[in-house]
């Protein structure tokens, strides 16, 4: 499986992920996952987003690893960007390439969900002139924990 | 000599990203740690401040139980919120 992860400090672009994994015919499938920064009924002004350099990147090569050891993939991709970004803009992005759709699709999910939980990304949003951090969310902590169930689940005894 | 991090809202609420401390050697665990740096009432308050928190030891994430060493450094910050 070949695999790039990297944090920008700068704007991502849609075409990168899918121009990288493609693999001329051993792949039949490809998901790609873009996180965007939503403005929250027109409040939210800016986003900040800041990251730990080196624990960051070892956490996201740990989660694509684990994936790569649940599904059979052939690529992944994750970028996320870092700094100051506007509404609209693409925060992160995963993109994942297999033989066939189920493995692309759940390992994509599963990346996505465990980054969300894991990696040291923390967010500021800029409203009403004022900056404050983005809090947690419960139900992200329930998605990546799903996951972990399941697959110790499959896990043999 | 123990380095200690902090990010996000508990990096703001300190004042400082890092310290490099020296705690006595029954400072074994990020618990005891965390304990021996709120003899500081400014980490005191930061730290109270956030009460959910996350902890890395050398960048590997962990838990308060998780034990420490001369030369380690540890993490502290609050839940994490990219994607």
């Amino acid at each position: 499986m070949k695999t790039h992860i990297e944090i920008r400090n700068g704007s991502l672009d849609s075409a990168e992920p899918s121009d990288w994994l493609r693999d001329a015919g051993l792949s039949g499938a490809q998901v790609q996952f873009a996180g965007q920064v939503r403005d929250e009924q027109g409040r939210v002004e800016a986003l900040h987003l800041e990251y730990y350099p080196g624990m960051t990147e070892s956490v996201l090569g740990t989660i694509v690893e684990q994936a790569g050891q649940q599904w059979h993939l052939n690529g992944a991709w994750v970028v996320h960007r870092v700094g100051t970004m506007s509404p609209g803009d693409d925060i992160v992005q995963v993109a994942v390439s297999a033989a066939h759709r189920q493995a692309a699709f759940e390992a994509c999910a599963f990346i996505m969900d465990l980054l969300k939980t894991r990696a040291p990304f923390w967010k500021k949003e800029l409203i009403g002139g004022y900056w404050s951090w983005v809090e947690a969310r419960e139900r992200d902590a329930e998605a990546a924990a799903a996951w972990l169930q399941g697959l110790s689940a499959h896990e043999p005894p | 000599m123990i380095e200690v991090r902090f990010f996000a809202a508990l990096r703001e609420r300190v004042g400082s990203d890092r310290l490099a401390v020296s705690p006595p050697d029954s400072v074994d665990t990020v618990a005891k740690l965390v304990a021996w740096l709120e003899e500081d009432p400014n980490i005191a308050d930061a730290l109270e401040a956030t009460p959910r928190r996350m902890v890395a030891v050398n960048e590997v994430l962990g838990s308060e139980d998780s034990a420490i060493s001369e030369g380690d450094v540890v993490a502290l910050f609050p839940p994490v919120t990219g994607g």
